[in-house]
């Protein structure tokens, strides 16, 4: 029985040493930037996926469950996450995934943030005081986030952070020769003045230069209303849209509705990485957002 | 970056305290270094401004041909600018506030000393008409690196409640959580919730029936939870408290009058599904338990029970949402069960001296074993409105007076209810709820029970429980 228990003990005391890093990211696309640097060092749970609303998350028990035994949290900030995830880290029990502490990680303060809002009144929608949320549909912001991620995977595997510091490398090489790329292809897109559902591409317009011209929800998190859609509609007498866009995750109804009073292509961007079959990893998220933007063009 | 300007003031402040006592050398020493500051301070200053130009500068030169790449993204800057660029939280050290606004009008009959029919007489709201609920204010914040706190004031016509003032460990670690002060038990499902929360206008009649008019069972006491550390959610809970609230009574006493166990599973069943389920127990105890009573002859009389109270409860909450995605459809199923039984003595007696048959004080054995449940179901069919049906029923059961059953009216009795609502929200923060109840909880009346409740939350708005 003794002899059970200690090599049992033993066993639990192994563990932590041999297993990866346990990655606990809010939304796929730090999942998938985790992925691209740890490689099998880490070991990655995602919490969302790309057809789920990400400001409506429920705090899941299988969510408590991963949290307790995460070493990491990869968020996005800026109260993204405000419904579910602080419930879920003050009560998983786990103090070292806790704000402040090494084991949390926010993906919005290593970048600038675009629309922060001068005034915060709750008139104005569901409005984040910290700037739009959705900062990873600008690729350059990756270059940021991704090396203080790996710089935060390093201090807490000291041993891997050589490791963390090539992945990172490797990536951002990688990640810079196909920024040009897209850049390259996305410049008809210049410009181009579009709709969007919800502020959600703020920061692809902010990149590629193309122009949100009007959103089909009248405030933030509002559902989209017939007098805005009406009003838009009106709108195209003027400065006409070329193309109305929305997430995986938003239902296609309005966009729809637009699309065909007038005239212009409803677009189903992949907004993260397993939006859509093409964007199965980062890459892939950029690549099927630009070429299903240009198809649109046509 | 930020300790040094405080370190500066405070050495202001030492300067201005303590002028009398430092010597002219003392102060030289000192003005010299707050120059230093001072100087290492604008020459950062002046780096950052300079690098905001160079930023701005870089942002209007933007590159007309997109085919070249701008390296200047890839170049990350050094961490200070980083620091300098985060955003900060519009709460800074404010803790968040919000404000629960709740009220309702209520089309019921008037049934004076309402109470559910053949469980322990708890005299529960006959309040018909416009009227608002309790307003709640909710002040939350972490304390510090190890703690965070919580309080709710339910602020009424002329008194304020605290309805929970805790703290909460972040810090433990191992899966360890530890609450302490007051705070809703987390034995069953419906408990912890706050009646904002609630998918009905009002709790299940086995909350009544369980903990009295509040409807839920809080606690002056420390609770000690851990979340075991497997794929599948574990968790295992005991509290102990004061045990003050029914079905308990207030006891100045060493020690403690109410202890609990609680476990709960979890996990998800693919994408769309997922499911909580728990067991709680509960043991209360009470002295001199006072309720109103019938007498054989139809009087009035006062009985009062002394003994222990053991409450078990089985609940299971299921959600469903496609792909996981709640906010265009979801549906939610939930149930609970309790068992509960009394066992101590029963005091009967008559205060008004009425000529009830407890003219001379009587005192028996008193056992009970009661139980009941309910189940709901409420389907969200677009993101701004839910339907919802829920059926409630209680079994009076086994009702052993002793010798006071010569004396005391025992009502053998199914309370039952159905209720179904339908609400609307403009937003996260608004809800306006129509419910219309049949409802049997008392013998020998049918009350047809209309409620129209709003439901309007302001401030910094926490997150809410599965």
């Amino acid at each position: 029985m003794f002899r059970l228990m200690t090599m049992f003990l033993l066993a639990m005391a192994s563990l932590p040493a041999t297993a990866a890093l346990q990655v606990f990211a809010t939304v796929p696309e730090w999942g998938a930037l985790a992925r691209e640097i740890g490689g099998d060092k880490v070991s990655v749970f995602t919490a969302t996926t790309a057809l789920q609303d990400p400001h409506r998350i429920q705090a899941r028990p299988s969510l408590l469950a991963q949290a307790r035994r995460a070493n990491l949290v990869v968020a996005t900030g800026a109260d993204l996450e405000i419904g579910w995830l602080p419930l879920v880290l003050r009560d998983s029990g786990n103090a070292n995934i806790q704000p402040g502490r090494p084991g949390y990680f926010e993906a919005a303060r290593f970048v600038t943030m675009l629309d922060v809002p001068l005034v915060l009144d709750r008139s104005q929608g569901d409005i984040h005081a910290a700037g739009n949320p959705h900062i990873q549909l600008d690729p350059r912001n990756l270059f940021r986030i991704g090396e203080a991620l790996a710089a935060r995977l390093g201090e807490l595997d000291p041993p891997n952070a050589p490791a963390y510091q090539a992945g990172y490398k490797v990536f951002a090489e990688k990640w810079r020769t196909a920024i040009a790329r897209w850049e390259r292809e996305a410049a008809p897109l210049r410009g181009v003045p579009a709709l969007a559902h919800h502020d959600s591409f703020v920061y692809l317009a902010h990149w590629l230069g193309f122009k949100v011209t009007g959103t089909l929800e009248p405030k933030p998190g509002l559902e989209p209303t017939s007098g805005q859609l009406s009003s838009l509609v009106a709108g195209q007498q003027g400065a006409p849209a070329r193309m109305v866009l929305r997430t995986a995750y938003q239902s296609d109804g309005p966009s729809l509705w637009i699309a065909g009073k007038a005239g212009i292509p409803a677009i189903l961007l992949p907004f993260t990485v397993g939006g859509t079959p093409e964007a199965g990893d980062l890459y892939g998220l950029f690549d099927d957002t630009v070429q299903r933007m240009l198809k649109g063009l046509h | 970056m930020l300790y040094k300007p405080s370190f500066a003031m405070a050495a202001l402040l030492a300067v201005s305290c303590g002028a009398q006592a430092a010597s002219d050398a003392d102060l030289a020493a000192i003005r010299s270094q707050i120059d230093e500051m001072k100087k290492t301070y604008e020459q950062r200053i002046s780096a950052l401004e300079q690098r905001l130009a160079e930023a701005e500068a870089s942002a209007r030169t933007k590159p007309a041909t997109a085919a070249e790449v701008r390296p200047v993204a890839a170049e990350s800057p050094p961490p200070v600018a980083v620091a300098a660029a985060a955003p900060s939280s519009a709460s800074a050290f404010n803790p968040e506030v919000s404000l629960i606004l709740q009220g309702q009008y209520v089309n019921t009959k008037d049934i004076p000393n309402r109470s559910i029919t053949g469980f322990w007489p708890n005299q529960l709201d006959n309040l018909r008409g416009f009227s608002i609920n309790e307003t709640e204010l909710v002040i939350g914040g972490s304390i510090d690196p190890y703690w965070r706190g919580q309080a709710i004031f339910a602020v009424q016509d002329d008194e304020v409640g605290v309805e929970e003032a805790w703290f909460q460990s972040l810090a433990i670690g191992e899966g360890v959580g530890l609450k302490g002060g007051r705070y809703r038990s987390s034995i069953g499902y419906l408990n912890e919730q706050h009646p904002h929360a609630w998918d009905f206008a009002n709790a299940p009649l086995m909350y009544t029936a369980m903990f009295g008019p509040a409807a839920s069972f809080t606690e002056d006491g420390l609770q000690l939870k851990w979340l075991a550390p497997t794929p599948v959610f574990l968790e295992f809970g005991s509290e102990i408290g004061r045990g003050a609230n029914y079905p308990g009574t207030d006891s100045n006493k060493n020690g403690a009058g109410a202890w609990a166990l609680y476990a709960h599973a979890g996990d998800d069943f693919g994408l769309s599904n997922s499911w909580r389920a728990g067991l709680s127990y509960l043991k209360t105890s009470a002295d001199d338990r006072q309720g109103d009573f019938t007498d054989v002859n139809g009087l009035h009389a006062q009985a009062s029970f002394s003994g222990n109270t053991a409450t078990w409860l089985a609940d299971v909450v299921w959600k469903w949402a496609p792909d996981g995605n709640p906010k265009y459809q979801n549906f939610k199923f939930q149930s609970e069960y309790f068992q509960r039984r009394d066992d101590g003595s029963l005091t009967c007696s008559d205060p008004a001296a009425l000529g009830n048959a407890c003219l001379e004080p009587v005192s028996s054995n008193y056992s009970t074993r009661q139980s009941g449940w309910y189940a709901q179901g409420v389907f969200q069919f677009a993101p701004e409105w839910r339907a919802g049906l829920r059926y409630d029923q209680l079994a009076s059961g086994v009702q052993n007076l002793g010798i006071n059953a010569a004396n005391l009216v025992v009502q053998d009795y199914r309370p039952k209810r159905a209720t179904a609502m339908v609400d609307y929200s403009w937003s996260e923060f608004s809800r306006l709820r129509l419910q219309y109840a049949q409802d049997k909880s008392t013998t020998g009346i049918t009350d047809n029970q209309w409620i129209v409740q709003y439901i309007m939350s302001l401030g910094a708005h926490g997150a809410h429980k599965f």
